[in-house]
């Protein structure tokens, strides 16, 4: 799927398919028991981002430039970024294993006394909210910066006074 | 816009399940799968399905866009005035405890607003970010 986007030249196309490939991702996220990454997945990567795009595809021409120069350097370097990325997980706990650090820091904690302290049976729900607040309210600011910032680039300026319509900055 | 029939007789079917759906993703977070930024998304995709079939201008009719970029920031400040009360309460920043009588259903109480927050600014920027490509594109 990754190859199939790399080669194709429509952007229309490239959009589809990764759209598809989102979709395949959620997928992925509800086999390993993440639902609600699943969900954020779907609705996010499959659903938003695509009708993004493709409002973009409607503003820009919507063919990639000729086939680029291969370029050696940067092929090494990218391959050499990958292989040392591939070199770092090798001294990674296995998947799934018990006893890996990141199950025994904080994570029982949360599992145990997530419904004595706050009441909500969903794990993901009172760490995102609760336990982990600061970092959710970060996101949310994320969001709303982001929000601002297309805004300000993206949208129609109707000056008031001067006839209003038809003046575009 | 004169579209398909069957497309406009098809949204207009789907369009309160949707949102229903939305709002079952938003207060039954804390029991199942979802929350505030996915129920924000989804009803996002339902404005954006009406402007996608009807055009813009009924879209903007259902959600209109002062009222969209206001619901960006509003959702911020809900998020951080649940902080803030918890703070003015003697507690510490987004400590929920002490909202209500107990620890317990402050917290939850705290989760609720929390979320509420997330789905007011997440669908606020979704719907803001579309309508904006889309007056563009005219």
């Amino acid at each position: 799927m990754a190859i199939a986007i790399i080669r194709q030249r429509s952007l229309f196309g490239v959009v589809i398919l990764s759209s598809i490939y989102s979709f395949l991702m959620a997928t992925l996220l509800i086999v390993l028991d993440a639902v609600d990454v699943a969900m954020t997945e779907a609705s996010v990567g499959a659903g938003i981002s695509t009708v993004v795009l493709l409002a973009t595809l409607h503003l820009v021409r919507t063919r990639e430039i000729g086939p680029v120069r291969p370029r050696p350097l940067a092929l090494l370097l990218t391959a050499a970024t990958g292989a040392l990325l591939v070199w770092g997980t090798l001294v990674l706990p296995p998947f799934g294993t018990p006893d890996a650090p990141i199950h025994k820091h904080v994570a029982p904690r949360y599992i145990a006394d997530t419904v004595k302290e706050t009441g909500v049976p969903n794990v993901v729900t009172s760490v995102l909210a609760d336990y982990r607040g600061y970092d959710t309210l970060g996101e949310t600011t994320v969001i709303f910066t982001a929000g601002i910032g297309v805004m300000l680039l993206l949208r129609v300026i109707r000056r008031r006074g001067r006839g209003g319509e038809g003046s575009r900055s | 816009m004169s579209l398909d029939l069957i497309l406009r007789i098809g949204t207009k079917l789907i369009l309160p399940f949707i949102l229903l759906f939305a709002l079952y993703v938003q207060f039954h977070g804390e029991l199942g799968p979802g929350g505030g930024f996915q129920a924000g998304v989804i009803t996002a995709a339902m404005v954006i399905l009406i402007a996608i079939t009807f055009g813009l201008k009924a879209a903007r009719r259902i959600a209109p866009q002062a009222l969209v970029e206001r619901m960006i920031p509003l959702g911020v400040l809900i998020y951080a005035g649940t902080g803030v009360a918890g703070l003015l309460l003697g507690q510490n920043y987004l400590d929920y405890g002490p909202l209500a009588h107990d620890p317990v259903h402050g917290h939850e109480l705290g989760i609720f607003l929390v979320e509420a927050g997330v789905l007011v600014t997440v669908s606020g920027t979704m719907v803001a970010l579309f309508y904006a490509f889309a007056e563009r594109g005219r």
